[in-house]
C-alpha cells in the first residue's frame, strides 16, 4: 500500500503504542534483573503466562481489578521465591551458566501452564471495552489507550519507588555496586531477590494486558519476548528508561512496518525483532540510551 | 565438558559397534524407530558441544540450523526428485554456509548478546519457513518417501558414526586446542598465534553442518517437515542434552540424546492428557544439572589439582 491516509496513520501509531506498552513492561522487567543480576531472564515471558494463567484462574471467583491485584502480589512473591530457590545458588558463577538456569525455568513455567491449564486457547477478560473512540475523526479504541494509560502508570509509579523511597535506593546501590553497598548494611542478595519480584510483577501485568489481544494460551509470550528483547536492547540493556522508550519505540515501528509494508505484512513479524536485535547489537551495542561498557584485559 | 575423553573414549566406542549391529535382532520395530532419532539428536548434540562446549560461544538457535537442513533435503526431495539419503551431505553444507554467516555478526558478539541473537532466530525460523510457502509448502508441509525402521536405523546411525569419529579426530588435533584456547582466554589465543575470527567462525561453520545433517536426518525419519518441527524448545532441548551428557568427552552425550527422546516418550505414555510434562522434566532437569556441574566442579578442580602438584605424569589430562 503506498498510500494512506492521515488518519489511518494515527490510528497505527496509537495502536502500535498500546502494544509498545506491553513490550516497555516486559522490556523493563529484563532491564531491573540486567542491572541488577548482570544476565538476561529468559524465562521472564514464561513467568508472565504463568502469572496470566493464575488470573484467569482467580477471575472465576471475583471481578477484574481485586484479581489484577492480587496476580500481582502472588507475581512478585513468586519472582522472589525463585530468585532464592533457584537462582541464588549459582549466583556468581559465569553469565551463560545462569542464562541456562533462566532456560530451564522458562521450560518449567512453560510446562507447567500446559500441564495444569492445558494447551487450549482461552479468552481472557479486557478491563476495557474495544469500543472505539473518534477524536478529530480518527478511530481509536479505548483498551488500546487503556493498555497505554496502565503501562505508563506502572512505569511511574516504578520510577517513583526506585526515586524516591530507601529500599529503592538500596534497590539502585545493590546494582551499581554490590560490594560497597555490602559495607553500608545493605542486604544485597535480598535486594537482587526483590528486583525478581519487581520484575516478575511487571511481567504479570505485561500478561494481563497482553492476554486479551493475542488470548491465553502457554506460548503466548514467546512473540512478545522476542520483542521485549528488542525493545530492551534498543533502548539499551542497563537502561530502564531507555527499556520504556525502545518498548514504545519498536511497538510503533513494528506495527507501521506490518501495516505499510505488504512484504513484512503479518507474517514476519518476528524476524522484524530478529533484525532489530541484530543491528542494534552490531553497530550500536549500548542501544540509545544506555551506557557504553568497558571490558578489562 | 572440561577435558575431550582420551583414546578409551574411541575404545569404548568401538566396542558399541557390535551392539548396534545386535540391536536390530533384540528389540521391536518401534524401538528401532525411537533409536533412530536418539542418532538425530546425537548428531545435534555433537554440533552443539563444537561450539559451545568446546569453543564457549552458546547457540540457542540449533533448531534454526536443523530447520535449514530438514527443508534443504525436503526441497531437494519434493521438487527436484533427489533420492534421499543423496541429500544428506547437501543439506549438512547449506547449514553450514548459514552458520558461517551467523558466524560473521557472531565474532563481535559474546556471551549474552550471542544468546539473545541466536534465541531471535529460533524463534523467527518458523515464521520465515511460512513466508517462502512456494518452496516450503507453507504450513501444510512436505512430504518425503516412507522407509522400514529397521532402515531408518541403519542410516541414521551409520550417520552419526561417521559424524562422530570425524569430531574425535578434530577435536583431538590443532583445531581442539584452538578451539579450547578461545575458549579458555580469547586474548591468551590471540596471543599465541590463533586467528580468533577464523577459528572461530570455521567453529560456527562447522557445528551448523552438524545440526544441517541431524535436520536432514530428522525430515526423512519423521518422512515430513513443517514450520512446527522446529520450534524454540527443540534448541533448548539440544542444551539439556548438552549439559545432562556433559560428563567429559563426545561419547557422554548419547546419554543426552537418549535423554531427549525417552523423556518425551515416557512422559507422554504417563499422562497422554498432559500435554506440557516433558517440558516441565526438561526444564527441571536442566537446572539440576547444572546444579550439580556446578556443585562438582569444584571438587574436579581441586582433584585434578592434587594430582599436578603430585607429579608431571597428571599434567595432560587438565
Amino acid at each position: 500500500m503506498l498510500f494512506f491516509s492521515g488518519a489511518d496513520f494515527a490510528q497505527q501509531v496509537v495502536s502500535g503504542l498500546s502494544s509498545g506498552g506491553v513490550y516497555a513492561s516486559l522490556a523493563l522487567a529484563i532491564v531491573i534483573i540486567y542491572r541488577s543480576t548482570g544476565v538476561v531472564n529468559f524465562a521472564q515471558g514464561e513467568m508472565a503466562t504463568f502469572a496470566t494463567f493464575i488470573a484467569w484462574s482467580l477471575m472465576n471467583h471475583m471481578s477484574y481489578w481485586p484479581a489484577f491485584a492480587l496476580t500481582c502480589l502472588i507475581a512478585f512473591a513468586g519472582g522472589v521465591v525463585v530468585e532464592r530457590v533457584v537462582i541464588r545458588p549459582v549466583e556468581g558463577t559465569s553469565v551463560l551458566t545462569i542464562v541456562i538456569v533462566t532456560l530451564g525455568l522458562a521450560l518449567v513455567f512453560n510446562g507447567a501452564s500446559s500441564w495444569i491449564w492445558g494447551a487450549q486457547v482461552k479468552s481472557f477478560d479486557s478491563p476495557f471495552s474495544t469500543r472505539p473512540i473518534h477524536v478529530a475523526g480518527v478511530a481509536f479504541s479505548i483498551q488500546d489507550i487503556g493498555i497505554i494509560v496502565v503501562s505508563l502508570l506502572l512505569v511511574f509509579a516504578l520510577w517513583l519507588f526506585f526515586q524516591f523511597t530507601k529500599v529503592g535506593l538500596a534497590l539502585r546501590a545493590a546494582a551499581v555496586n554490590p560490594a560497597e553497598s555490602r559495607f553500608v548494611g545493605i542486604r544485597v542478595g535480598w535486594m537482587l531477590a526483590l528486583g525478581w519480584g519487581i520484575a516478575a510483577m511487571l511481567g504479570a501485568v505485561a500478561g494481563m494486558m497482553a492476554a486479551p489481544v493475542v488470548f491465553l494460551d502457554p506460548n503466548m509470550m514467546l512473540p512478545i519476548l522476542l520483542y521485549a528483547f528488542a525493545a530492551a536492547v534498543l533502548g539499551g540493556l542497563d537502561s530502564p528508561l531507555g527499556a520504556v522508550v525502545g518498548g514504545l519505540l519498536f511497538g510503533v515501528v513494528l506495527n507501521l512496518v506490518s501495516a505499510y509494508s505488504d512484504f513484512v505484512g503479518g507474517t514476519l513479524k518476528l524476524p522484524v525483532g530478529l533484525v532489530v536485535i541484530l543491528l542494534v547489537l552490531l553497530f550500536r551495542p549500548q542501544g540509545l540510551l544506555g551506557h557504553t561498557s568497558v571490558r578489562k584485559v | 565438558m572440561r577435558r575431550l575423553g582420551g583414546l578409551w573414549e574411541l575404545i569404548v566406542a568401538a566396542a558399541l559397534v557390535p551392539v548396534a549391529f545386535l540391536v536390530p535382532h533384540l528389540v521391536g520395530d518401534f524401538r528401532l524407530f525411537q533409536l533412530a532419532t536418539v542418532a538425530v539428536y546425537f548428531v545435534a548434540i555433537l554440533g552443539l558441544a563444537i561450539l559451545t562446549g568446546w569453543s564457549g560461544q552458546i547457540s540457542l538457535g540449533h533448531g534454526a540450523f536443523m530447520a535449514i537442513g530438514a527443508y534443504t533435503s525436503a526441497i531437494l526431495v519434493f521438487h527436484h526428485q533427489w533420492t534421499d539419503w543423496l541429500t544428506i551431505p547437501v543439506a549438512g553444507v547449506v547449514a553450514g554456509v548459514a552458520g558461517l554467516l551467523m558466524g560473521i555478526p557472531a565474532l563481535r558478539l559474546s556471551g549474552l548478546y550471542l544468546a539473545l541473537v541466536t534465541f531471535a532466530l529460533a524463534v523467527s525460523v518458523p515464521s520465515l519457513i511460512k513466508k517462502w510457502e512456494s518452496q516450503t509448502g507453507g504450513s501444510s508441509g512436505l512430504f518425503l518417501n516412507l522407509h522400514s525402521n529397521a532402515w531408518l536405523y541403519r542410516t541414521t546411525w551409520i550417520v552419526a558414526a561417521i559424524l562422530y569419529v570425524a569430531a574425535w579426530l578434530m577435536l583431538r588435533g590443532k583445531f581442539g586446542r584452538a578451539l579450547r584456547a578461545v575458549r579458555d582466554s580469547e586474548i591468551a589465543a590471540a596471543s599465541s598465534g590463533i586467528n580468533l575470527a577464523l577459528v572461530k567462525t570455521v567453529a560456527f561453520g562447522i557445528s551448523a553442518f552438524y545440526a544441517g545433517v541431524a535436520g536432514s536426518l530428522l525430515a526423512i525419519t519423521a518422512a515430513y517437515v513443517n514450520p512446527n518441527s522446529f520450534p524454540v524448545t527443540l534448541s533448548i532441548y539440544l542444551l539439556v542434552g548438552l549439559v545432562v551428557g556433559s560428563l567429559g568427552g563426545l561419547l557422554p552425550l548419547l546419554l543426552g540424546a537418549a535423554f531427549i527422546e525417552y523423556v518425551q516418550v515416557y512422559a507422554s505414555k504417563l499422562a497422554p492428557e498432559k500435554p506440557g510434562l516433558p517440558t516441565l522434566v526438561f526444564g527441571a532437569a536442566l537446572i539440576l544439572a547444572v546444579f550439580a556441574v556446578s556443585a562438582i566442579r569444584p571438587l574436579v578442580d581441586r582433584w585434578h589439582t592434587v594430582r599436578e602438584q603430585r607429579g608431571p605424569a597428571a599434567v595432560e589430562e587438565t
